[in-house]
């Protein structure tokens, strides 16, 4: 058991003396030293599932930008429709260079009629900042706020109930991709009611100083278990979402990954005219789903196959712990139906799997109307 | 971090309990605890020949696969029937529910090449600090 050790300096969260106290396996994660799990990733994932963890955030990116929509030019720099949110609302889209690759996928906030947050991922913060600058407008207010921003992520079918005690019953109010600012240990702070586990879920930003106060008060209470990246990553698997860096980069397009969703055609953005010939045209290759009938997982980069001919390759791959079986999600050459056999290989290993649709995993509470 | 007294180890993190003509093994407990939950295993087949610290089984963890290496060179006689359905076993009970297979010994001489559990608990102190 090998294991290759990185030299390079990572970032730390203010959380981690928490977790080394909490005894986690630490792993870079994105230029950071981040919790891969506590307790164990399964344990950790099925108490997600069926209960609520608290999930540290902190790396992730937050920018805030305030000035006139017409003339700032932030919604020809993401693919979401600004002009159609209302305050208090968030939404879910892309940073596109000019050939419809993804600089980076976001959440763009609307916290006022000229103010927005964005958070971003931690490991494209730093090119997403000098993107947007070099795009927006000279007359924005443009301020990069992930140093003193604080993002501790509440998700799991319980957490409406937590987070009811934490900053009180209006909180049970929040649709699915709203947020509200609420009071909690004496500052504003902001609960959106998103996550990426496909639970019902909040994520909370609150200032980097109270961070570890917030962190200790919700696991004060036993319902709550902490969690890692390592659950992080096969709780948004099983939602077939995601990972920048892994199932989407510069190289790979909305269309492709089957989420031109999030990609509002009706307005002008960077990468527009690219997409839009891909669209018309059908893509050359797209992300499919597969699922294995055995325990064993497919991994990052084996090779999808029908038949006898190589197809393309997995980009993120995962023993499903709900479902107990190998799930994989990766770009294919060719068209396939729901139910095709393919076989996901590498050297000896031979998995053979069946295209299923996003999400594996169908029974979320993410978007719940009843908060318990 | 458990090292039962009565085994043999091996620097890839295997046990093995030598009995007569026979050995038995499977993965240590600082083996288990550094991967983490194990969601898969595939085992050697019975009647396989198997070769002293080369492959023959496969851990898989949520987070990636390893190679398990035989202790001893022999043939394979027997495999642990409830482990492929039961992978948790080898986190709960590495050494006792958790045995891989049992190994007839073609040289009993290889027993030189492994390490007692005292050596072996010095080893593995060596790796954490």
């Amino acid at each position: 058991m090998a294991t290759t050790m990185d030299m390079t300096p990572q970032r730390e969260t203010p959380l981690i003396a928490e977790h080394r106290t909490l005894q986690a396996k630490l792993a870079p994660f994105g230029g950071w030293l981040m919790p891969i799990q506590y307790e164990g990733i399964l344990a950790e994932h099925h108490w997600t599932r069926n209960n609520v963890c608290v999930f540290d955030i902190c790396h992730m990116g937050e920018f805030q930008v305030q000035g006139d929509l017409a003339s700032s030019n932030l919604d020809h720099v993401v693919t979401i429709n600004l002009t159609g949110m209302a305050t208090g609302q968030c939404r879910y889209g892309f940073m596109l260079n000019q050939a419809g690759g993804v600089i980076d996928d976001l959440v763009v906030y609307r916290l006022g009629e000229k103010e927005w947050m964005l958070v971003v991922n931690a490991a494209t913060e730093e090119n997403d900042e000098h993107h947007l600058l070099r795009n927006l407008s000279r007359d924005i207010t443009f301020k990069n706020i992930s140093g003193q921003t604080g993002k501790l992520d509440v998700q799991g079918p319980l957490s409406g109930v937590i987070l009811k005690d934490l900053v009180g019953a209006d909180v049970a109010k929040l649709a699915y991709y709203t947020f509200a600012k609420f009071k909690l240990l004496g500052e504003d702070v902001i609960v959106s009611r998103t996550g990426y586990t496909g639970e019902l879920g909040y994520e909370i930003y609150i200032s980097s100083a109270k961070v570890v106060e917030l962190w200790r008060l919700l696991l004060k209470n036993s319902r709550v278990k902490p969690a890692g990246l390592g659950a992080r990553d096969t709780l948004r698997l099983e939602m077939g979402y995601p990972l920048y860096g892994q199932d989407l980069d510069t190289q790979t397009t909305p269309v492709e990954a089957g989420l031109s969703g999030f990609v509002d055609f009706s307005k002008d953005f960077i990468g527009k005219l690219s997409l839009v010939a891909q669209k018309d045209g059908g893509p050359s290759r797209r992300l499919r789903c597969f699922q294995s009938d055995s325990r064993r997982a497919p991994r990052h980069n084996y090779k999808i196959y029908l038949k006898d001919k190589e197809i393309g390759a997995v980009t993120s791959g995962s023993f499903s712990p709900t479902l107990g079986c190998g799930i994989a999600m990766g770009y294919v050459s060719c068209e396939l139906k729901t139910g095709e056999q393919v076989n996901l290989k590498e050297n000896q290993i031979d998995i053979p799997a069946r295209v299923v649709t996003r999400p594996f995993y169908k029974q979320g509470t993410a978007k719940s109307e009843e908060i318990r | 971090m458990n090292v039962p007294q009565q085994l043999f180890y091996t620097k890839e993190h295997e046990w093995v309990k030598i009995d007569g003509k026979t050995a038995t093994f499977g993965i240590t407990d600082y083996a288990q605890s550094s991967l983490g939950d194990i969601t898969f295993v595939e085992l050697p087949k019975v009647g396989q020949d198997v070769a002293q610290f080369k492959f023959c089984a496969t851990v898989e963890s949520v987070k990636a696969a390893s190679d398990v290496f035989a202790p001893l060179t022999g043939t394979i006689t027997k495999v642990n029937p409830d482990l492929p359905a039961h992978p948790e076993f080898i986190n709960q009970s590495p050494y006792e529910k958790a045995w891989f297979a049992v190994i007839e010994i073609a040289d009993p001489a290889q027993k030189n090449n492994l390490m007692t559990a005292a050596v072996y608990s010095e080893y593995v102190k060596g790796l954490s600090a």
